[in-house]
């Protein structure tokens, strides 16, 4: 890569996508997504210490009961302490593990607030539709859209390969969101790192999960079944409520002039 | 319209699970019964049909309707 190639990948890359080589999780763009990252931090403490410690008492063992040094073993059979020691620690470290674990699951899980808004997002082979019928009067769809991959060979400068699409999902920041996932075909899934959300889609269910993206900006995901060739990507636009509305209005006004 | 009001149908506790979908036909089924019983003037009615809308993919909507049609459609109305 020359330098100029080095300047363009350090510029360009977007934040809320995957990066090449990248190591860590995504920013985080909902509360969720943050209460992850620091189980994540939490329990790599605990992991750290293990490793070490293990790592100390196997080098130790290697080093002095090496058959060189230490020809006749010992035989101990019996320690008392060091047995109670070796069954309390790993039975109280994963209770340390545990509780913060369990406390983010379930408060992932639950729904504590009536959401403002509700999003259809539909897979289909391969493409995903979205349906925002808040605004609905009748059964007619008047706000809904299909999402396609831009196909490999004709991204724009400075799209990413295999992640953009062609209509975004629009969606209010700092708003509670309910996100209907489902799929009229096979198996898919709407997974988008940064919100910390990944959710199956599976035909005739309809699973709901729940997001509130604190900031602006534009979050990237893709389909995480195996649901054939064309994997489809998704992208979430997270726009002020004041966008939003027009957005939603200049969308839906031309519609609904022609019906 | 330049404010769009934020409004969708409320989480509902005798559905708490990820699996939405009997919420959604509850809905459903709440708004047809409620204009079997009131008429089709009703205003009260007005909400059920917000909330399944909001719930349901438009697909399956289309699909109950005609089911409803043809007298084929299998929940309790």
């Amino acid at each position: 890569m020359s330098f100029t190639g080095i300047f363009h990948f350090f510029t360009n890359s977007p934040c809320d996508a995957a990066e090449p080589w990248q190591l860590g999780s995504q920013d985080a763009a909902t509360p969720m997504m943050q209460g992850i990252i620091d189980l994540h931090h939490d329990i790599f403490f605990f992991l750290i210490l293990i490793l070490v410690f293990v790592s100390r008492i196997l080098v130790r063992a290697l080093w002095h009961f090496h058959s060189k040094k230490n020809p006749i073993p010992q035989r101990i059979v019996h320690g008392t302490t060091i047995e109670i020691l070796r069954t309390i620690f790993p039975s109280i470290i994963p209770m340390f593990i545990a509780i913060p674990s369990f406390a983010l699951l379930y408060s992932m899980d639950e729904v504590v607030v009536d959401p403002a808004m509700t999003i259809k997002a539909i897979g289909h082979q391969w493409y995903r539709s979205y349906e925002y019928s808040d605004y609905n009067s009748s059964d007619e769809q008047s706000l809904t859209f299909d999402s396609y991959t831009i196909p490999e060979d004709d991204p724009e400068l400075g799209q990413s390969r295999l992640l953009e699409v062609d209509n975004r999902v629009v969606v209010p920041a700092k708003t509670h969101l309910r996100i209907i996932v489902t799929s009229a075909d096979v198996p898919h899934s709407w997974a988008v790192p940064s919100s910390g959300v990944k959710c199956d889609a599976v035909p005739g269910r309809l699973n709901q999960i729940s997001i509130s993206v604190q900031r602006e900006g534009v979050y990237y995901g893709q389909c995480s079944e195996i649901c054939g060739t064309n994997h489809a990507s998704i992208v979430v636009e997270a726009v002020s409520r004041k966008d939003y509305g027009s957005r939603v209005s200049n969308q839906l006004i031309p519609q609904t002039g022609e019906a | 319209m330049g404010e769009i009001e934020l409004k969708t149908a409320p989480a509902d506790f005798r559905f708490p699970t990820t699996n939405q979908s009997r919420h959604c036909f509850t809905r459903y089924i709440e708004f047809h019964r409620c204009v079997a019983a009131k008429g089709d003037e009703a205003t009260e009615c007005e909400k059920f049909a917000k909330y399944y809308r909001s719930l349901c993919p438009g697909e399956w909507v289309d699909r109950w309707n005609e089911q409803r049609e043809n007298g084929i459609f299998p929940g309790p109305l």
